[in-house]
């Protein structure tokens, strides 16, 4: 078991002929996920990397079945690629692609609201299921199949994680990277409830970041869930000035709320381990589960 | 992007919302020139000089003043040109005034008293849509009515698919307590100012106050205006409204290299792949007895050149004491960064404040070999927990 994606995947790669889609899909290849084939409009027909490229998603769905897409198209053209897979019958996309204007965002998340289909991202590394596939850009080696899931807002600080896990020989199920930008598919708390509700992830580790309620909202959950499995948590940008936009689209202080400290307050009271710094993550889940 | 409130009142205005006139003008001369252009084009007897810098509370920090006559147009605006204005946004440096607008006196007697109001519009981040506010408390600061007033703020949630409806600005308009003219036009203001918000792909729209002025009219008194960075690539013409100087030098210099620069106080300056990992690491420096002197997010292409200009940034804050790298390398490979690091101080010279190099992932045991043959005063550290130490260890060493 695992979560959003396994080995039966099949996975196709939008933007598949550019150079960020073909870096990453050679590794995601190299990894062994089951890269179906590609879109890249008006390149239909062709081959690439040794598969199929199609016109359009429906037709990659049609021909190829495949079931969940990768977007690495640029940001002026990514909310049409997504509402293009969620038309077509994609289950789970993934997109990758940084910098898309909100507006887009506000119409292809409303467009995308009632389709049998689940949004991960954009601004985000994509989703691991260890030893199974990679639908992303994080770097494969550092992962080990274990219990551990891992939702975070951040792609380094992922890796970050996933390390330390590694290294408390605790390992990963699934690592969900939900994306930085103010508006994303799936929330932190979709992300955790996922996990939660997954036989094989005995633990989670949920990396926040300044900026908007999702972490807040997903403490709650957790605690109203009846804290079934020892969750670790981390907000980065304790040190962050109010009003200033950290890196990420999404990472600005507007109220009292959204402070890392008003945040980490939150999911303290709900039962969360929080961690002050991202050194001790893995420490702390070996901790959490008694080991 | 921010902009100025007379840029954000000319889009205003292009899109038919009513505004406080108003010229702007960089010298007393033209000040007083400008003065007497309004006064024929609007009638106004008065008139008022506010000072255009990206932050509020400008008022209160004596950036804006009313001037009764031509003469205290030339003399209010030569207080207020070229000081350094200190607002509870700018910092205790405060911000140089380089222009004036020249703006019409809107709180003119009347048959009906003149009345502020306050209108946002913003993304709700949490609803994936967005959202007006207003509130019959203008001229205040709107976190403090929302603190301790929250019935007085009015929310209407604009749903995407058809956009603002008709409803929904009498809504606001009856809730705000208008009537008769002072209706109407507040409805006609809120669709103008909504229209105007969608199609310039903004992120946000303060105008506080909102005047209902004594013979009913609705006009944007100020506003802040801030832009979709994201978007601009089709808004060629919001480019220009760009102001560098109200930014930080350094973050100009760095936005030029391409790196994500933001400038903090503190004494231990960093430099790191990825925005999430840059934020941890200022943390880490303050759990480590230090304070960040700035975010640095050098992105996913971490090579010699972004490496050596991030130095070149960081080194040009007086108040570092150490520099902090830490890179993850996923994609990047950490012997290519020690590389660079090597390269960089190479080519700098001599750098005068210690630095720890974190290199974790890809290749970090040739990159940690490569920094620690290099003979340079380089600490290096593979595990997170083993840099905050050094860190600890180089301050408490000052």
């Amino acid at each position: 078991m695992s979560v959003l994606v396994n080995k039966n995947s099949k996975i196709i790669v939008q933007g598949f002929t550019g150079s960020e889609g073909s870096f990453h899909a050679q590794q995601m290849i190299e990894y062994g996920t089951n890269v179906v084939g590609g879109v890249t409009p008006g390149k239909g027909g062709s081959t690439h990397l040794d598969r199929p490229v199609f016109n359009t998603v429906a037709e990659a769905v049609e021909k190829a079945g495949a079931d969940t897409s990768i977007i690495f198209v640029p940001p002026a053209f990514a909310a049409d690629a997504i509402m293009e897979a969620a038309d077509a019958g994609i289950k789970v996309i993934i997109c990758i692609t940084e910098g898309i204007p909100t507006k887009d965002m506000i119409y292809a998340k409303e467009y995308i609201q009632n389709r049998d289909c689940r949004l991960i991202g954009p601004n985000c590394p994509g989703v691991m299921t260890a030893g199974e596939c990679k639908v992303g850009i994080m770097p494969g080696f550092i992962f080990t199949k274990g219990k551990i899931g891992i939702v975070s807002k951040s792609g380094t600080l992922t890796y970050e994680a996933v390390d330390q896990l590694t290294k408390a020989g605790l390992g990963q199920t699934t690592a969900i990277g939900i994306g930085g930008d103010p508006i994303i598919g799936t929330t932190t708390k979709e992300a955790v409830e996922l996990l939660m509700n997954d036989p094989e992830t005995e633990g989670i580790v949920m990396i926040g970041e300044i900026g908007g309620g999702m972490e807040a909202e997903a403490a709650e959950w957790i605690k109203a869930d009846g804290n079934r499995k020892p969750v670790v948590g981390f907000i980065a940008g304790q040190t962050a000035p109010k009003g200033r936009r950290m890196g990420h689209a999404g990472a600005i202080i507007g109220g009292a709320d959204d402070t890392a400290a008003a945040k980490m307050a939150i999911m303290e009271a709900c039962g969360i381990y929080v961690v002050h710094s991202p050194a001790d993550i893995g420490a702390t889940m070996l901790k959490a589960l008694g080991l | 992007m921010n902009i100025h409130e007379y840029q954000g009142k000319d889009i205003l205005k292009s899109y038919g919302v009513r505004i406080q006139e108003g010229i702007v003008v960089d010298t007393p001369a033209l000040a007083v020139e400008a003065a007497r252009e309004l006064s024929a084009k609007t009638g106004t007897q008065w008139h008022v000089i506010k000072a255009q810098i990206h932050a509020g509370g400008r008022g209160k920090g004596g950036g804006v003043k009313i001037a009764k006559n031509l003469d205290e147009v030339r003399l209010k605006s030569e207080q207020i040109l070229g000081m350094q204005l200190i607002t509870h946004q700018t910092g205790p440096e405060g911000k140089k005034v380089n222009k004036v607008l020249i703006a019409e006196d809107v709180y003119y007697p009347g048959p009906s008293e003149p009345k502020e109001y306050y209108i946002s519009i913003l993304l709700d981040r949490g609803r994936a849509c967005n959202v007006i506010m207003a509130s019959t408390e203008g001229g205040m600061d709107i976190e403090e009515v929302a603190e301790h007033t929250p019935e007085k703020i009015i929310k209407e949630w604009i749903d995407p698919r058809v956009g603002l409806q008709a409803f929904q600005a009498r809504k606001i308009a009856f809730a705000l307590g208008l009537s008769g003219d002072a209706f109407k036009e507040m409805v006609k203001f809120i669709n103008s100012l909504y229209k105007a918000y969608v199609e310039t792909d903004s992120s946000m729209f303060e105008i506080n106050p909102v005047l209902k002025t004594s013979d009913n009219k609705i006009l944007a008194v100020d506003a802040k205006v801030n832009l979709d960075d994201n978007a601009l690539y089709r808004h060629a013409d919001f480019i220009p409204l760009r102001d560098v100087t109200e930014e930080d030098p350094l973050e100009v210099e760095a936005s030029k290299n391409d790196l994500n620069y933001v400038k903090l106080d503190g004494n231990v300056g960093c430099m790191v792949n990825g925005a999430g990992l840059a934020m941890a690491t200022m943390d880490i420096i303050k759990l480590s007895g230090g304070e960040p002197a700035n975010f640095l997010d050098v992105g996913g292409g971490a090579n010699a050149k972004t490496v050596e200009a991030g130095f070149r940034i960081i080194l040009k804050d007086p108040n570092v004491k150490a520099i902090l790298i830490n890179i993850f390398g996923g994609i990047v490979r950490c012997d290519r960064v020690a590389t660079g690091v090597v390269e960089a101080y190479k080519a700098i010279g001599d750098i005068p404040v210690p630095i720890i190099v974190r290199l974790q992932g890809t290749n970090a045991a040739e990159g940690a070999k490569i920094i620690d043959e290099s003979g340079l005063k380089v600490f290096s550290a593979v595990l997170l927990k083993d840099a905050a130490t050094k860190v600890e260890e180089v301050l408490a060493a000052m």
